[in-house]
């Protein structure tokens, strides 16, 4: 122990600082589009915002200095990214989810544009919180060293809970997620109550990408995001609307992710890649075994494209 | 005025007396069907230039060597239609579930797949005649393909999972397969720095059309564009399937085998794909590694959207496509534009073309037909 070498209990540790640090994009990402969805629309195109959230917060993270602005500029770059979502959408035959695949490639496409410049330099990264200071072990205090960014989402995931259920503008969302015709009999639009639920989940996704390029990995390139977004919004899915339940299925994927690197840093480096892809392995699995042809999902919004 | 006139008696919903039938009426559709897409193409086009110019550079000097790097010479056609061999067919993964209303998007995986299938069936029959072994490749190819799509099919219809999105993770679980293998069981021991398969051999390559250097894959892109089309237009099964994708009911209660015609399709769209694949290792790459995922997967659900699912049109839009990522190098050496200017450019179009859907059966010119 004393030398550190707790031999092949590292695995397990670094699966849970993995499950920590790797989750928090998976958990933006996933509480986000629960407030789009939930209002009824799908939005697909969240692969690009959190590419694009991470290369904006790295931008201006290097160009201010502060990582904490970066944050706020991923957010602001989301949410512009879900106005024109939610913009397209609102013509009329617009379906919602080629719009989505739209976004995805042009926000990936715009990210690897404006984020030419910025492989380079170094950009101030976010701070971590070391919940470790007691332990000797430095795996364990590797695996306690979290961010900020992680605290906040787990605390979203009840309020946003909460909010759904008991506030003015949660059920508002609730109500042009079930019916739109309801929600407009009350003489609200639901296109602008869509607006503004697909913007925030555009802002939370672009947080959730800053996340990536200034903790963990912690650096821009163009191989940052491989499906985090997309695995996200099929997360939502299973954990059936339900942030509390997105929060538990962010943890269990980043779990997964972390899966891979760990099992190679106690040199199992075979099938390093089929590790890797244990998240979309798990994601689909998840998926066959609670879809059913037979009834649409509980908890799925009815004016959702997607469940149908 | 009589436009007009037709306008009100449409709007109020009564049956518009047999106006006499003029060119737009009759032609108005097709027109409008060439009208919108090249306007979203054109408006794409402009806001591209507005980004560009941002950055300082001359808008006029991108369209001049977008125009010349696509189609100003013979070189530059050569290279632009050998890019739109594998997005003919990986539009085609896209625009065939699309008559049964299914959004695939994995086109991507299908491709990777049906190359590592094809390169593994030219590695086994590595001696046997080269005819033998490029039919083995194309057969490889689509079935390998042709399996992976089938899945998301398969899943949705059996299972309720959003083909969208289980399309899309497979494209992630196609690659991992691939890196695994081509790093594992498949490497060439020789490729050290980037990890390969054993090439399949140039006498089993499928080489080039004679006087040009546009490899046999355009032609198999051809046909299978035009086989789909035929397919989809002119037989009773893709009559099936657009009944089928119109109402799925109605196809139910006249009793249409829907799971028949959604296996069906998903097969021949992941096959399309796959031979894609299977054109991309026996025409260019030699062999199958990594470099294989560049892209055109994604590119093609444009090309199948641009081309509003028509298999016909997807070869005319596959062309300018291919174009467009042909230019993409003079960009880069004559603008000093990043290689992700043609990313932009095509994000810029799909969201054009998707938001001048609203615009079909509003042109005040062409209404008045039925």
């Amino acid at each position: 122990m004393a030398d550190g070498s707790i031999g092949l209990w590292t695995v397990p540790l670094a699966v849970l600082g993995g499950a920590i640090r790797v989750s928090t994009p998976f958990l933006f990402v996933s509480l986000g589009e629960c407030i789009t969805e939930r209002s009824g629309r799908i939005n697909l195109g969240l692969e690009g915002t959190l590419v694009m959230g991470a290369m904006s917060a790295y931008g201006i993270s290097y160009l201010t200095g502060s990582p904490w602005l970066g944050v706020l500029a991923a957010g602001v770059a989301g949410a512009l990214l879900g106005a024109l979502h939610a913009g397209i959408c609102s013509l009329p035959r617009v379906n919602d989810i080629a719009v989505g695949i739209a976004l995805m490639l042009f926000g990936t496409g715009l990210a690897f544009y404006l984020g030419k410049p910025l492989i380079e330099p170094t950009a101030p990264r976010l701070p971590a919180i070391d919940f470790g200071w007691w332990s000797d072990i430095p795996q364990l205090r590797a695996a306690l060293r979290i961010n900020v960014m992680f605290l906040i989402g787990v605390a979203l995931a009840p309020i946003l809970y909460w909010a759904f259920r008991t506030t003015r503008w949660g059920l508002l969302i609730r109500t042009a997620g079930e019916s739109s015709d309801a929600a407009r009999a009350m003489g609200y639009s639901v296109l602008l109550i869509r607006l503004r639920a697909t913007m925030v989940g555009g802002f939370l996704a672009g947080i959730g990408g800053s996340f990536l390029s200034l903790f963990y990995p912690g650096s821009w390139n163009e191989g940052l995001s491989s499906g985090q977004g997309i695995t996200a919004v099929a997360l939502v899915i299973f954990a059936r609307w339900d942030p509390l339940l997105c929060l538990w299925a962010s943890l269990a994927f980043g779990g997964a992710a972390a899966l891979g690197p760990a099992l190679q840093s106690v040199g199992v480096t075979s099938g390093y890649h089929l590790f890797n892809a244990a998240p979309y392995i798990l994601t689909l699995a998840i998926m066959i075994v609670t879809c059913s042809p037979k009834r649409t999902l509980t908890g799925a919004p009815a004016e959702l494209s997607i469940t149908r | 005025m009589t436009s007009e006139a037709a306008d009100s008696t449409q709007a109020v919903g009564t049956i518009a007396p047999a106006a006499d039938p003029g060119f737009l009426q009759r032609h108005g559709a097709t027109i409008e069907y060439l009208l919108i897409p090249g306007a979203a193409l054109a408006g794409a086009l402009v806001v591209f230039g507005i980004f560009v110019a941002m950055f300082g550079k001359n808008p006029l000097d991108l369209y001049f060597y977008m125009y010349y790097g696509a189609f100003g010479t013979w070189f530059s056609w050569q290279n632009t239609l050998t890019r739109a061999a594998p997005l003919i067919l990986t539009a085609l993964c896209t625009a065939l579930p699309a008559q049964l209303g299914m959004v695939i998007i994995g086109g991507e995986g299908a491709l990777l797949i049906g190359a590592l299938t094809a390169t593994s069936a030219a590695l086994v029959l590595q001696g046997m005649p080269p005819l033998i072994v490029q039919i083995a490749m194309v057969c490889a190819g689509v079935i390998g393909g042709g399996l992976w799509i089938m899945l998301s099919g398969a899943l949705r219809q059996f299972r309720g999972v959003n083909e969208t999105i289980s399309s899309l993770l497979l494209v992630y679980i196609a690659l991992a397969i691939l890196n695994h293998l081509v790093e594992g069981v498949m490497r060439d021991p020789a490729s050290l720095n980037k990890p390969s398969t054993r090439e399949i051999g140039a006498v089993n390559m499928i080489g080039s059309i004679p006087g040009t250097d546009v490899h046999w894959g355009l032609v198999f892109g051809l046909i299978a564009a035009i086989g789909a089309y035929i397919l989809i237009y002119h037989t009773v099964f893709g009559f099936a399937a657009r009944v089928a994708g119109g109402n799925i009911r109605a196809a139910k209660i006249v009793g249409l085998g829907v799971s028949r015609l959604i296996l069906t399709i998903c097969f021949l769209a992941g096959g399309a794909a796959g031979l894609a694949g299977m054109i991309e290792v026996a025409a260019v790459q030699g062999r199958t590694n990594a470099n294989l995922a560049a892209g055109y997967g994604f590119t093609g659900i444009l090309v199948a959207f641009l081309a509003r699912q028509n298999p016909l049109a997807i070869v005319p839009v596959a062309i300018l496509l291919g174009g467009i990522s042909a230019s993409g190098g003079l960009l880069q050496r004559r603008l000093g534009l990043p290689d992700a200017s043609v990313l932009v450019l095509q994000g810029i179009i799909f969201v054009f073309v998707l938001a001048s859907d609203a615009l079909y059966g509003r042109i005040g010119f062409l209404k008045g037909k039925s």
